[in-house]
């Protein structure tokens, strides 16, 4: 918890990892490629004192991640989003099993997710229903750019991933976190493009489709298709730490998704380890929006901070918040 | 003899579809070697997963540019640490189109589509910071709802406006409708708040990306980030 000023805050981070991209997990130039570019993600918006050497960002430690994300960085709860790349990684880069080792030391600590790909068929809704029941889990990440031998990725609207959110739906799997892009098939497409977010959002109301990354660069899109679509949110790892460095910028994309996505729909994520939780609550805590943007968005109120931070994150995987969080949430709300 | 100024300037026309201002300007051009009437391009980019079909218009836009160029026998583009440099590097040189490179991996539109609603986009968001500009100016929405291309006044906002909306094949004939939609419809009255609520959030995107890869290429290569200048 975090508490500023008198005001309370129940953090639930909503999208983090714990990778392995060491060296010796590379398959191909792939595997040190991607890990080269969440380092340049990681070194260009965070704070210079927060900036860890490469080598350490490619495997860091079961004491790193709990000291950083629990002990100094005020999260309450943190949703693991689990990421394979079997094509780019020997182990995989952030697979189920992994981050399900620190769910099972620490349960009251993580929300453990999984994923699932189309092309696996029939095959992979067996494995998705044995994780489901093996770790209780209430939601999952995809990734559709995702490469597999030929393929170059997929798209949510595929009889097969419909087949697989049919699943998610049956066994009880209502929150799917979707990461789009940037090679999405068809490759002469917009890499970025939601129309298949927005056509199973429809098709599945019970379900609740999350966003990552706000659908960065294409905020637009995402705005588009949430404000059409109750059950489409907004995740916001990578919008966050613009903060730092970039906080007009910050304040503008912000007031566009409040305006649009609206501040129950829009959840907090450092993304771990690409930012530290840390410097990104205390920031966000402490923002307010620049005095000449108020009169077109608003202002940044404790109560949406609230709700971003953690609220809104909590009602959706049922998460006990406590009372006194919650007493300033409905004096106030 | 071709000189350097033609090249440079010929690259300068090329534009990021994405964030609508030249590639010389954003840092994407890492240098450009004359040999008699040779011209090799090196490029780079943000990221090693930047969008591959983004990359290949930059590329192939600018082998265009400067294949154009009087004097100019051979031009060699190529595309460094990205994914698919080889892919793309080769294609280029065999003066394959995108599909041509991957064809498993297309839908056999080309680039066309994607071209264009890029275009649009632009399109759209500078004409917002047209309408924005002049609303700070003190015209209302009333009086720019009925205001024809020949009352915008002169300066750089309106030329780089008009110059998008003729690529797009939208009348900039002095009598026709300053407010139109990408399509060249005219906007109604009702609808022009929507709109230029929706049109500025697409300005802010295109910004915020513009200043994003700005900052990723200046760590990535360890430069001073490119200076933000609107042209």
């Amino acid at each position: 918890m975090y508490e500023k000023n008198g005001e309370k805050y129940f953090i639930v981070d909503g999208h983090m990892h714990w990778w392995d991209a060491s060296p010796e997990n590379w398959k191909n130039k792939y595997g040190e490629g991607w890990i080269r570019c969440f380092y340049g993600y990681h070194s260009a918006l965070s704070p210079e004192e927060y900036v860890w050497p490469f080598e350490k960002y490619c495997a860091y430690t079961e004491e790193d991640l709990m000291k950083d994300v629990f002990e100094d960085g005020y999260v309450d709860i943190a949703v693991f989003l689990p990421t394979y790349l079997y094509d780019f990684y020997h182990k995989g880069f952030n697979p189920t099993e992994r981050d399900a080792i620190l769910k099972e030391k620490y349960p009251d600590k993580f929300v453990l997710n999984t994923a699932w790909d189309p092309r696996d068929g029939e095959a992979g809704l067996e494995v998705l229903e044995e994780k489901v029941n093996r770790w209780n889990i209430k939601g999952c990440k995809l990734y559709t750019a995702e490469w597999r031998g030929d393929s170059k990725g997929w798209d949510l609207r595929d009889p097969w991933s419909v087949r697989y959110l049919e699943k998610c739906r049956d066994l009880g799997v209502n929150i799917i976190h979707v990461h789009k892009g940037p090679t999405i098939w068809p490759l002469n497409k917009d890499a970025f493009q939601v129309n298949d977010i927005d056509e199973v959002a429809t098709a599945f109301p019970e379900l609740t489709f999350i966003v990552e990354h706000c659908n960065l660069p294409r905020l637009e899109d995402l705005c588009w298709i949430a404000v059409q679509e109750s059950n489409v949110w907004g995740g916001l790892a990578v919008v966050l730490p613009f903060i730092h460095l970039r906080p007009r910028q910050f304040a503008q994309w912000l007031g566009e998704l409040l305006f649009w996505v609206g501040p129950d729909k829009l959840t907090f994520a450092s993304d771990y380890a690409l930012w530290h939780p840390k410097w990104l609550v205390e920031q966000f805590v402490d923002f307010q929006m620049p005095e000449d943007m108020v009169s077109e968005y608003g202002e940044l109120t404790p109560d949406i901070k609230r709700k971003i931070l953690g609220l809104n994150l909590a009602g959706l995987y049922d998460l006990q918040v406590p009372a006194e969080v919650m007493k300033q949430a409905s004096v106030t709300a | 003899m071709i000189q350097e100024d033609r090249v440079r300037r010929a690259l300068s026309a090329v534009r990021d579809p994405e964030l609508d201002e030249p590639i010389t300007d954003l840092g994407f051009v890492r240098e450009f070697q004359i040999e008699g009437d040779s011209v090799s391009v090196t490029l780079h980019l943000p990221t090693y997963l930047c969008a591959p079909n983004f990359a290949f218009i930059m590329a192939a836009d600018a082998k265009e540019a400067v294949g154009a160029l009087e004097g100019v026998g051979r031009v060699q583009v190529t595309l460094v640490d990205h994914q698919l440099s080889e892919e793309i590097n080769e294609g280029l040189a065999h003066g394959k189109d995108f599909d041509e490179i991957f064809p498993s991996d297309t839908e056999g539109t080309g680039l066309v589509e994607l071209r264009a609603r890029f275009d649009s986009k632009a399109f759209i968001a500078r004409q917002q910071g047209l309408y924005r500009a002049l609303i700070e100016a003190g015209a209302t929405p009333d009086l720019l709802s009925r205001l024809t291309v020949g009352q915008l006044p002169d300066g750089p906002d309106t030329a780089r406006y008009l110059d998008r909306r003729a690529r797009l094949g939208i009348d900039t004939s002095e009598a026709a409708p300053f407010l139109v939609n990408a399509d060249g419809t005219p906007i109604p009255e009702e609808e022009l708040d929507r709109h230029m609520l929706f049109a500025r959030m697409v300005s802010v995107t295109i910004e915020g990306n513009a200043s994003f890869c700005r900052g990723l290429l200046a760590t990535r290569y360890g430069l001073e980030p490119t200076a933000e200048v609107r042209t």
